[in-house]
């Protein structure tokens, strides 16, 4: 039932808003869709605490401790970002960057992109997975071309282009998936249920497998942002408006490697070698290298933090690939606090570029002179995904790198290495913009930075105490992960 | 190598020698009909040949050896070409003497000498042609290598009777890759023989040029020789795609009644090939120069394909 | 030589067909040649899928047939004709490399695809399970095609024809997805075609052409 609600919701809010998008009204009504779907995800977080692990519908979808709190966090996420936006995207309108037909756009793809999001993760059939992400896709092209600037509109190709054509390649790792599974599971739907695959993954040919796992990781691996495939990601991130920026960045990327995650649980039950796991640690060091090195020759304020999302989602998919109860518990709470803490630092820059006028990061100067929720809200933000303690990224950055020492040790210097170039680039950057002179101009409409100051506190409970059931929670997903 | 196998052998190279003007003639009457105009009959060549042996031969002062020897070696060239290629029957001895690779090298073989020769004399016009001349064969001499590769494994043999006995005995089915070979060979066909896409043979236009371009300095006899052996390139390239892909009628023995049913069952389909060249002829128009390697790069990747397609499907 | 049954012989020359487009495209200069041809491919694979449906008596695929006719022949093709006519698209392609070696490096590609296939030919149990090696040469193919061309067109082009090598990948080896799947990915093949179509107007009026020139700007400083 709830999971009707949660996935009705944002449906019917999308074809909504594309008819009533327009009006004044519509960011509020906006507002209550993402609430509703909220309170939803709520709901079927809590009665799969009560129940466990649930095959709804015929098979069709399946909520496990991993997908739900990834839900939760997925409407978490979507309504903060849409009580962010309407002032943001007012001040936006105001500014003459936005039309009234643009809003209209924006509104229902915002929904929609919520919806499909929620597909993927909770559909149980691999192939509607594959379909969802591709949704996700075209649903925010439109969005980041919304400016109509001639940048604008070479990231929404670009990331049309790479992004579909790392799609196809996803889809052929499926194929391939089907093929195998047909052999065991007989054809016809049922062979693509990732939880029937789960349970004869054993038999499942290997070779055919790790082709698979190739062209899924391939495909799905471009969505995640990985290197050398993440060409797309700076920017989408830079050009679109930062509502987007902030969901792609905390949702897109989490949904994406929850998709590599599951066919990485398949191909390690069939294929005996560690191959699987050694590709995601690859890529996930080189995207954390290369990200941390490009991040200082970084000048615009989004693509800075675009680079950043690109290290942590490196990060997380080098924990995923060392495996083990530890490592695997750290990626998901990694997960976790990378989407709040991301999205919150996407919402203060957001309100900081209106009221500097600029994305250059050179220009933007005495944020917390002028304007000191906004300048607060950044400092402590870029503190927060810097890994500084109290803060939750330095838990689970700190079980990472405790894994890495102990199972990868020759990981752990390049990784240190790394996260130490990215803390110099981001902090002095995030200083000089912070401190310092700077006229700024005055917004009409008040930022809404509760948002900003909500995550942020909940990262920081989450670094220092972790509820019980949140806990157990990431056990029982890291242990299903393996 | 028995009494019959030799008639039968001098038969087919007596057909071929006597026969190869009268393929040109009718492709020239074919295309022709095709413009709505008479024609000059199915004998001008033969008239033509005879016009330029009783004519006396000019020289020019600084030709070489080369030059007055290229049209016999030419000749017996295409001539050694027309008794290996078995159009008319599987058993003749010289057919066995060499196999596919080494006909190609033998109309490579002929090539060489007549580029040398056109460049003898020492005219812009003769090494213009010469260029264009190995340009072409360059580019055409791999493309046919695949396709009798592809012919090749299908048969398991590399010798053209063999081929043909395999080809003319099997049973009717779609061979795609076969099918690529042949447009592909048909690409060449045009390529070689400076037809038209890729020259025009009937032009006077010096500086478009192929084939004519490099015989421009020869008179009477010598002439005489290398338009009946250009002649006879056409015929044998014929006689090679019909062996290929459409070989029955060709007898796999050398009985007299049976020859004599090869010779009608080939000029029939060489009728039909000569109709269908002017045809082609008539519906292109000549490609500038540089577009030739992409016509015979096309050629040559089909050819290839056929080959894959073979290896994978295995039709 | 054993000989295949005729449904076999016509299936494997579709797939020859389907090679021969697909090689076609990539030598094409012309744009409304291009999207002729990828219809052609559409209607071959359309052919090629009825085939299998009646020789091994799989009905859905039936289905998937007709869905293959309504989308990869008729409406793709119609929609990508429109934008042309109003986008008044009638140059020919520059490439990135000349076409001779574009058409080599295709050869070369196609025998690593012909070679990666194999394994898994291997391992299929349906009757057309010899021409998975050229679906995946297809995909391949278009891949490439879309990565040497610089009107935004005929990346587009290459996309499709990158969806007809798939699904003709899915159809040889498994004997299609499941119906889900396949409405799904037809509805976002759809979708992603309208908002290209949408977006190509926006870089049209930004830019005055569709010459991808224009979008490389964004580079790393």
């Amino acid at each position: 039932m709830e999971l009707l609600v949660l996935l009705g919701i944002p449906l019917l809010g999308g074809l909504l808003l594309g008819l009533v998008g327009s009006r004044p009204y519509a960011a509020e009504l906006n507002v209550a869709v993402s609430l509703c779907t909220f309170a939803a995800g709520i709901a079927l977080t809590l009665r799969v605490i009560a129940q466990g692990p649930m095959l709804v519908w015929d098979e069709l979808f399946f909520i496990d401790p991993f997908n739900v709190f990834l839900v939760a966090l997925t409407s978490l996420v979507g309504f903060t970002t849409s009580v962010f936006s309407r002032p943001y995207m007012r001040i936006e309108q105001h500014h003459g960057r936005l039309t009234a037909g643009r809003l209209r756009l924006y509104h229902a793809m915002f929904q929609l992109f919520m919806f499909t999001m929620l597909l993927a993760l909770l559909t149980n059939n691999m192939g509607i997975l594959w379909v969802a992400m591709e949704a996700a896709t075209l649903t925010t092209v439109l969005l980041v071309s919304l400016y109509r600037t001639p940048a604008s509109l070479e990231a929404a190709w670009k990331y049309f282009i790479l992004c579909g054509v790392g799609i196809a390649q996803a889809l052929f790792g499926t194929i391939l998936l089907y093929f195998a599974a047909e052999k065991i599971l007989g054809a016809g739907g049922n062979a693509l249920l990732w939880t029937h695959l789960y349970e004869v993954k054993g038999q499942l040919e290997p070779t055919v497998l790790t082709l698979a796992f190739i062209f899924l990781l391939v495909g799905y691996g471009t969505k995640v942002g990985l290197a050398p495939l993440h060409n797309w990601l700076p920017d989408a991130h830079a050009e679109g408006p930062t509502p987007v920026s902030a969901v792609l960045s905390g949702l897109l990327l989490n949904v994406a490697l929850y998709a590599v995650v599951r066919c990485k649980v398949l191909v390690e039950g069939s294929v005996k070698s560690d191959l699987a796991g050694h590709l995601l640690m690859g890529f996930g060091l080189l995207s954390v290298v290369l990200a941390a090195f490009f991040l200082w020759r970084q000048k615009d304020i989004k693509r800075l933090f675009a680079y950043s999302s690109i290290e942590h989602m490196g990060i997380m998919t080098f924990a995923f690939g060392m495996g083990g109860p530890v490592a695997n518990f750290a990626a998901l709470l990694h997960m976790t606090v990378h989407s709040l803490t991301k999205s919150a630092i996407f919402f203060a820059v957001g309100h900081a570029t209106q009221k500097a006028g600029t994305q250059v990061m050179d220009d933007i100067r005495g944020l917390l002179a002028l304007s000191p929720t906004v300048g607060w809200g950044l400092m402590l933000g870029s503190l927060a995904i810097l890994g500084m303690p109290p803060f939750g990224v330095f838990a689970s950055e700190f079980l990472v790198l405790t894994t890495a020492m102990k199972q990868q040790p020759w990981a752990t210097p390049i990784l240190l290495l790394a996260l130490g170039v990215a803390f110099a680039a981001i902090f002095t950057r995030v200083q000089q913009m912070v401190f310092g002179e700077a006229t700024l101009k005055r917004l009409p409409e008040s930022p809404a930075l509760l948002p900003v100051f909500t995550h942020l506190a909940i990262v920081l409970a989450l670094g220092l105490y972790i509820p019980p059931y949140l806990a157990e929670w990431f056990r029982l997903a890291a242990r299903l992960i393996g | 190598m028995n009494a019959t196998g030799l008639v039968s052998q001098l038969a087919e190279i007596l057909v071929a020698v006597a026969a190869a003007p009268l393929l040109m003639g009718w492709v020239g009457q074919c295309r022709a009909w095709l413009s709505n105009r008479s024609g000059a009959g199915l004998l001008q060549p033969y008239r033509m040949l005879r016009k330029l042996f009783q004519k006396d031969a000019v020289i020019a002062h600084n030709a070489s050896t080369l030059f007055r020897f290229v049209p016999y070696l030419q000749f017996a060239t295409m001539a050694l070409a027309a008794a290996i290629i078995p159009s008319l029957s599987t058993d003749m001895p010289f057919t066995r003497a060499a196999d596919a690779i080494a006909l190609v090298g033998l109309f490579a073989l002929a090539r060489v000498f007549i580029s040398l020769a056109a460049m003898d004399i020492g005219t812009s016009f003769g090494t213009l042609g010469a260029r264009r001349e190995m340009l072409v064969g360059f580019l055409a001499e791999p493309a046919l290598l695949m396709v009798f590769f592809t012919a090749s494994l299908i048969s398991a043999s590399t010798s053209l009777p063999t081929i043909v006995d395999t080809l003319a005995h099997r049973e009717l089915a779609i061979y795609p890759s076969l099918a690529f070979a042949a447009i592909a060979f048909l690409m060449v066909l045009l390529a070689e023989n400076a037809r038209i896409p890729i020259d025009n043979p009937s032009t006077h236009l010096e500086l478009t040029m192929i084939h004519e371009a490099m015989v421009l300095e020869y008179s009477a006899r010598h002439l005489a020789l290398i338009e009946w052996s250009a002649a006879l390139k056409l015929f044998n390239y014929a006689c090679i795609g019909i062996a290929l892909f459409l070989p029955w009628g060709i007898i796999p023995d050398s009985d007299p009644v049976g020859l004599l049913r090869a010779v009608v069952v080939l000029a029939l389909k060489l009728g039909a090939f000569g109709f269908g060249l002017a045809l082609i002829e008539t519906l292109s128009a000549k490609m500038r120069i540089f577009r030739a390697p992409e016509f015979l790069g096309t050629a040559f990747m089909l050819a290839v394909l056929g080959m894959l397609v073979r290896l994978l499907l295995g039709s | 030589m054993q000989i295949l049954p005729l449904s076999s012989q016509l299936i494997y020359l579709c797939a020859a067909v389907m090679l021969l487009l697909s090689f076609a495209m990539i030598a094409q200069r012309r744009v409304l040649t291009l999207v002729n041809l990828l219809a052609m491919q559409g209607a071959t694979l359309c052919v090629s899928t009825v085939l299998v449906a009646w020789s091994t008596g799989q009905h859905h695929l039936y289905y998937s047939a007709a869905l293959t006719l309504a989308l990869k022949v008729v409406g793709l093709p119609w929609i990508l004709y429109r934008l042309i006519r109003r986008l008044d698209v009638r140059w020919e392609t520059e490439t990135l490399i000349n076409i001779p070696t574009t058409m080599l490096i295709g050869i070369v590609l196609v025998i690593f695809c012909f070679g990666s296939a194999q394994p898994i030919s291997e391992l299929a149990s349906t009757i057309n399970r010899n021409t998975l090696g050229i679906a995946l040469a297809v995909v391949m193919l278009a891949f490439m095609m879309m990565i040497t061309r610089r009107k935004a067109l005929t990346q587009v082009v290459g996309f499709l024809a990158m969806e007809n090598g798939l699904f003709f990948a899915a159809t040889s080896a498994t004997y299609g997805m499941p119906m889900v799947v396949e409405l799904g990915v037809a509805l976002d093949v759809l979708v992603a075609m309208l908002i290209l179509g949408i977006f190509f107007f926006q870089i049209r009026e930004q830019f005055d052409s569709l010459d991808l020139h224009h979008l490389e700007s964004l580079k790393e400083e």
